[in-house]
């Protein structure tokens, strides 16, 4: 069976970032083993490959996950450097190499690489989530992530003729829900206003919207303003610039 | 495809694996009951009990797990109430069924995992932070957290596991909950959904109103349910002779429905959490060529059954471009609470809400014995107060009218 349709093949020579001075590459490496979780997610390597076995995405690109824990098992720092920038984002996240038989979980190790890539606003990782800016504007502002209002066919071209029905009738069909919550249309369910400032005052206070700032700047500034202004109406005298 | 020989038969013949043991002494991490308490005693944190009434369920390794029927707070899922909403108003339903007290509430924000398993933009103490936010709201209706998402499910015990060892994470978690006027509370157990329905799957089958003994459904075990924290889901020696979860399969079971087996069970949907966002041709050609073809080649089931929000919009909604392509598809994907609530009587657009769903599932519904049009014009009925002003929302009533 192949299934590999629409995989670049990834440069492994180290080539391609030899440019980036190795201390850069090395900081990076150094942050992603400071994360409090990293030895919960990598023990060391046997090489046996039972995680690609079961990972969805190695059937579709070129990606592995052997390659990335033995990598950052070996300190392979410019390897690693090379997996931060173009192969961590095919991951699923889905976690079907948690049967490591090592006690590994190549897929946890990725979310810390993606959060280092993320935290240092590598091109690539702003490259990934290119389209989806959108998303995280609607999490961050509105506590839910997926609203019903997104049901809307230029959305979701391949999911055929039912989007175009669903987004027609989008109102009707959300009084048609007997829960109370669930007759919004811009939020998954209704939130209360208490609530989504305890929300945006975590995310003042864990540093998220610094990250935000990180990768793109002109969202970061738009939910600045929208928290800022609830924020200040709620009696909070917060600023996410600071 | 269909290289792959799995005597999967053979395990679901034998009622039970011969000799099967759970053995306690290969569970991964300790016990975590153990350090909430501990940590408890310490003043480091609050526990939410298990409400009485519970059952006791069994996990991975033996150990016993509380699941509360009733005084419960429902932490919905953001993919499912946006997109799905059958999933969770079958739940709520269900939940009325029993006269079971329940909050619906509006004081909660989704676990966040989605963006974060897709984007990245988040870290530790934000998710730590958002997971314990919630479990304080939930305490302070006096009702225990029920959590309707897979990806929430398998995120908070993930969580779990970092708070309970990493002290400064507590710490700090702690200063932003006294800067938000809560304390850092944790719930005993973290309890999915499909739990409580394999919980009372009994109950459910005891009032089951449509005969399915001739439906074959497919089980898709949500991966975020099973994979993360393996140790915290429901294994029985009755069901898969414990070699899998029994969350979903045990409840259709209960309800007579017949397992149809397929190679791919392990593999994920295809969700991929930023793929079905903005790398949307992984997510449907796994979903179909892994997951839905597979399934129809090996078993051709009536119906899919999963437990999860990102899982039922995959497997449905990649099926229209399969189908486009000619591929093998067209298997109606539902979740374990809509199965139960049907079985039950309900409603199937005003309670399970199939009209949200892609995949064709008239034929499910006749193989039933069910007509879906007059349950349409049911439904329509319905609409038409609605646009006539005469109501302004659907009811519980007029659900079961
Ligand atoms: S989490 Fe990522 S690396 Fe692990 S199996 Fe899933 S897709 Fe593969
Ligand atoms: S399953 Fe574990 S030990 Fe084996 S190759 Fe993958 S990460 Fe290494």
């Amino acid at each position: 069976m192949n299934f590999d349709i629409n995989s670049t093949p990834l440069d492994l020579t180290g080539e391609k970032y030899r440019d980036v001075p190795y201390e850069e590459k090395e900081r990076l490496f150094n942050e992603i083993k400071a994360d409090v979780r990293f030895h919960d997610v990598l023990y060391g390597c046997y090489e046996c490959g039972v995680c690609v076995a079961a990972c969805p995405s190695a059937r579709f690109y070129d990606f592995s996950p052997r390659v990335i824990a033995q990598a950052v098992a070996r300190e392979d720092v410019e390897l690693v450097y090379t997996l931060m920038n173009d192969s961590i984002w095919d991951c699923s996240q889905c976690f079907s190499c948690d049967r490591c038989p090592r006690g590994n979980s190549p897929g946890g190790l990725i979310t810390l690489m993606r959060e280092v890539a993320v935290k240092n606003g590598l091109e690539t990782a702003k490259e990934a989530l290119e389209g989806y800016g959108r998303i995280i504007y609607k999490i961050m502002s509105t506590g839910t992530q997926v609203s019903p209002d997104m049901l809307q066919p230029n959305a979701f071209p391949d999911w055929g003729h039912h989007v175009n029905e669903i987004a027609e009738n989008l109102d009707l069909w959300r009084r048609a829900l007997p829960p109370e919550t669930l007759h919004t249309v811009e939020t998954g369910w209704s939130v209360s206003e208490k609530t989504i400032i305890e929300l945006y005052l975590i995310w003042h206070m864990t540093g998220v919207m610094d990250m935000i700032k990180e990768i793109d700047e002109g969202l970061f500034m738009i939910l600045q303003d929208v928290m800022e202004e609830r924020l200040e109406d709620a009696g909070y005298d917060v600023l996410f610039d600071e | 495809m269909g290289q792959q020989v799995i005597p999967v038969e053979e395990l679901i013949k034998s009622k039970k694996k011969p000799g099967f043991k759970y053995t306690p002494e290969e569970a991964p991490t300790e016990d975590y009951r153990d350090i909430l308490f501990q940590l408890e005693k310490e003043g480091e944190l609050e526990v939410i009990r298990v409400p009485e009434p519970y059952v006791e369920v069994t996990t991975k390794y033996g150990r016993k797990k509380k699941i509360p029927l009733e005084h419960t707070w429902h932490h919905k899922s953001c993919g499912q109430c946006g997109h799905i909403p059958g999933y969770s108003t079958s739940i709520f339903w269900l939940n009325r069924q029993f006269g079971f007290d329940y909050v619906d509430p509006s004081d909660q924000t989704s676990c966040t995992a989605w963006n974060y398993y897709a984007s990245a933009t988040s870290n530790a103490e934000a998710q730590a932070a958002v997971a314990v936010r919630n479990f304080a709201a939930a305490a302070e209706t006096g009702r225990f957290p029920l959590i309707h998402c897979g990806t929430s499910f398998g995120h908070y015990k993930e969580v779990r596991h970092e708070l309970l060892h990493h002290h400064d994470l507590r710490r700090k978690v702690r200063e932003i909950m006294e800067r938000l006027g809560k304390k850092l509370v944790f719930p005993e157990e973290i309890v999915h959904y499909s739990e409580w329905v394999y919980a009372i799957r009994d109950k459910i089958a005891e009032r089951q109103v449509i005969d399915m003994k001739h439906i074959v459904a497919s089980v898709h075990p949500a991966c975020h349910y099973h994979k993360l924290v393996e140790e915290d889901a429901i294994y029985d020696p009755e069901i898969y002779g414990a070699q899998r979860t029994a969350v979903v399969t045990g409840t259709l079971k209960a309800l007579g429905i017949q397992i149809g087996e397929y190679s791919s069970w392990y593999d994920c949907c295809g969700f991929g959490f930023r793929h079905i966002l903005v790398s949307r041709d992984f997510s449907r050609s796994f979903a179909v060529q892994r997951k839905i073809e597979v399934m129809k080649e090996e078993a051709n089931p009536d119906v899919v059954v999963t437990h999860d929000t990102g899982c039922v919009t995959t497997l449905d909604q990649s099926q229209f471009a399969g189908k486009a392509h000619g591929k093998k598809v067209g298997i109606p994907v539902m979740s374990d609470s809509q199965i139960a609530a049907l079985a039950m009587g309900a409603h199937p657009y005003k309670v399970l809400q199939l009209h949200w769903h892609n995949t064709e599932n008239r034929p499910f519904l006749e193989k039933l014995g069910i007509d879906p049009d007059e349950k349409w014009r049911e439904f329509e009925e319905a609409l038409e107060k609605l646009k006539r002003g005469e109501k302004q929302y659907l009811t519980w009533e007029d659900a079961d009218a």
